[in-house]
């Protein structure tokens, strides 16, 4: 297992070590993450993809706070996780915008919560996140009158203005149709390299974790476990249907299928 | 030629109640037993212009208003309380739900004892019949709330009352107008019952002036209550409910 990160000049902003978590379901205890040991450097775009039951979406939750780890730690600049706070931001599945908010007030939700800021700065930071994002002329509108890439969009604006130090994605492409997830993919990039954020993002499409990652950690399941980290170096922006990126996905989807073919 | 949407509704009420009338004044229908429309509309003016039936509307809607609002300011809060917390969904929850298939006219007799031939009797059975609704309606309303908007929020940093107030309330909203709503209708029925069965003496309801029709044998009083009654709760909606539910349909996207 290869844990070299392709940022390793950059400080280790969220570090996990030896992360195990277990549910009790109908069927007994399940676990669904063991012994992950993972670094996230300052400024990376880490992608996470497995097929489901490998305790991706559990992980982004463990690190977004809102689920606790069995055992192992989680730190975030040396601090441990244990509960949601706004230094690590959701990007969820589904848009989970407010339907009784229109767009800009969708986008001022996480700032007004954020404390030292006046009120003008806070409009000021939500509508340059809105014009990041290409929405800037649509602040007034409600969330039901944008198209589903758009309401992504917004999503990612909200999520992206209070300035977390970490940007959280649980799998936010899966609902949309396959233009608007390339014309996102480039957006994204876009945003990602010119804010430098760190990004952790849990896909299911290996090609979409190829396209945006700077590394690809591959999960499997029952339990969920790190199967192996990719370095992809491949020079930015990507295109989903560049020859190289679609050679690399091929690679991890061998990777894949030899541990599916073995019996657990 | 396609006809005006009015023009339909209009024939079929002429020809109803055109019909009705002809059947009692020909006498084939005794008007002892069914009162003619004009016999109907003849009390409703008279009454009109003697101030007996304004007043009674009056001290009806006072009651209602009153009643209503007690019970909606009691169950809102409840009916979330027992959404939130585990112990109190198993117990004023589940109570709740059996209090909402009693008919509230089954309190008057404590009530009477409780209150004596008072105001507050009157108030009581209205609040018991408004009450278990709204809690029933507001704990569904809030426990439908979509976990994904919680989970959303949290992450944000918005939790206990901030929580509450600018996620969890607003998403529920549109149950808790359905449930205010029913709350409404309840009270109604349940005022008309008390106001029926029970000679209060501290004021003279509608339900009151329904059951002095009775007993002077004037149906031509007691149908002319009945349809003020209806008229009221049509206005009712009309005016209060009908325009906040367009407004949640159309800002959230619901609309038809």
């Amino acid at each position: 297992m290869s844990l070299a990160p392709s940022n390793s000049s950059n400080p280790v902003a969220l570090a996990l070590r030896d992360v195990t978590k277990r549910f009790h379901g109908a069927a007994g205890e399940v676990t669904a993450l063991e012994n992950i040991t993972l670094d996230v450097h300052e400024g990376e775009f880490l992608a996470i993809v497995g097929p489901s039951g490998c305790g991706k979406s559990t992980l982004l939750s463990l690190l977004a706070g809102l689920e606790h780890t069995n055992e192992g730690t989680i730190e975030l600049d040396h601090e441990a996780v244990h509960a949601p706070g706004r230094d690590r931001l959701v990007m969820f599945q589904q848009d989970a915008l407010f339907p009784w908010l229109n767009v800009l007030e969708n986008v001022l939700f996480g700032l007004r919560l954020k404390p030292g800021l006046s009120d003008a700065e806070r409009v000021e930071s939500a509508r340059y996140y809105l014009n990041l994002v290409g929405l800037g002329n649509k602040e007034k509108s409600r969330p039901h009158e944008l198209s589903g890439g758009m309401r992504q969009r917004v999503a990612l604006a909200r999520s992206l203005a209070p300035n977390p130090r970490v940007l959280l994605m649980d799998e936010p492409f899966s609902a949309l149709d396959a233009i608007t997830r390339e014309q996102l993919y480039s957006d994204i990039q876009e945003i990602f390299t010119k804010r430098q954020k760190t990004i952790i993002l849990v896909t299911h499409n290996i090609r979409e974790a190829v396209c945006l990652g700077d590394r690809v950690a591959l999960f499997s399941p029952h339990p969920g476990r790190v199967q192996r980290v990719f370095d992809i170096q491949l020079p930015r922006p990507r295109r989903m249907n560049d020859p190289a990126l679609a050679t690399l996905a091929a690679e991890v989807t061998a990777e894949l299928s030899i541990h599916l073919s073995q019996p657990s | 030629m396609k006809l005006p949407r009015p023009v339909i509704p209009t024939l079929v009420a002429l020809a109803f109640f055109g019909g009705w009338e002809w059947l009692v004044s020909s006498g084939r229908v005794n008007d002892v037993l069914v009162p003619a429309p004009s016999q109907i509309l003849q009390w409703f003016l008279e009454a009109l212009k003697s101030g007996e039936l304004l007043s009674a509307t009056w001290v009806t809607m006072r009651r209602l208003i009153i009643g209503f609002a007690i019970g909606v300011s009691l169950g809102v809060p409840l009916g979330a309380l027992s959404a939130q917390v585990r112990w109190i969904r198993d117990t004023i929850g589940v109570l709740a739900l059996g209090l909402q298939t009693l008919p509230s006219v089954c309190w008057v007799p404590l009530a009477l004892l409780w209150f004596g031939i008072r105001e507050e009797a009157v108030l009581f059975v209205v609040v018991m019949g408004t009450i278990w609704a709204v809690v029933i309606a507001v704990q569904e309303a809030v426990l439908n709330v979509p976990p994904l908007f919680l989970r959303a929020a949290q992450t944000m940093g918005s939790n206990g009352w901030h929580l509450w107030s600018h996620v969890i309330f607003p998403a529920a909203l549109p149950g808790v107008i359905s449930g205010m709503k029913q709350g409404w209708a309840f009270a109604w029925r349940s005022l008309m019952a008390a106001e029926i069965f029970v000679v209060i003496v501290t004021g003279f309801g509608l339900g009151s002036l329904l059951n002095a029709g009775r007993e002077l044998l004037r149906m031509d009083q007691v149908m002319g209550v009945m349809a003020v009654v209806m008229l009221v709760g049509l206005l009712a909606d009309l005016i209060f409910f009908a325009p906040i539910e367009r407004w949640l349909r159309r800002s959230r996207g619901l609309a038809r």
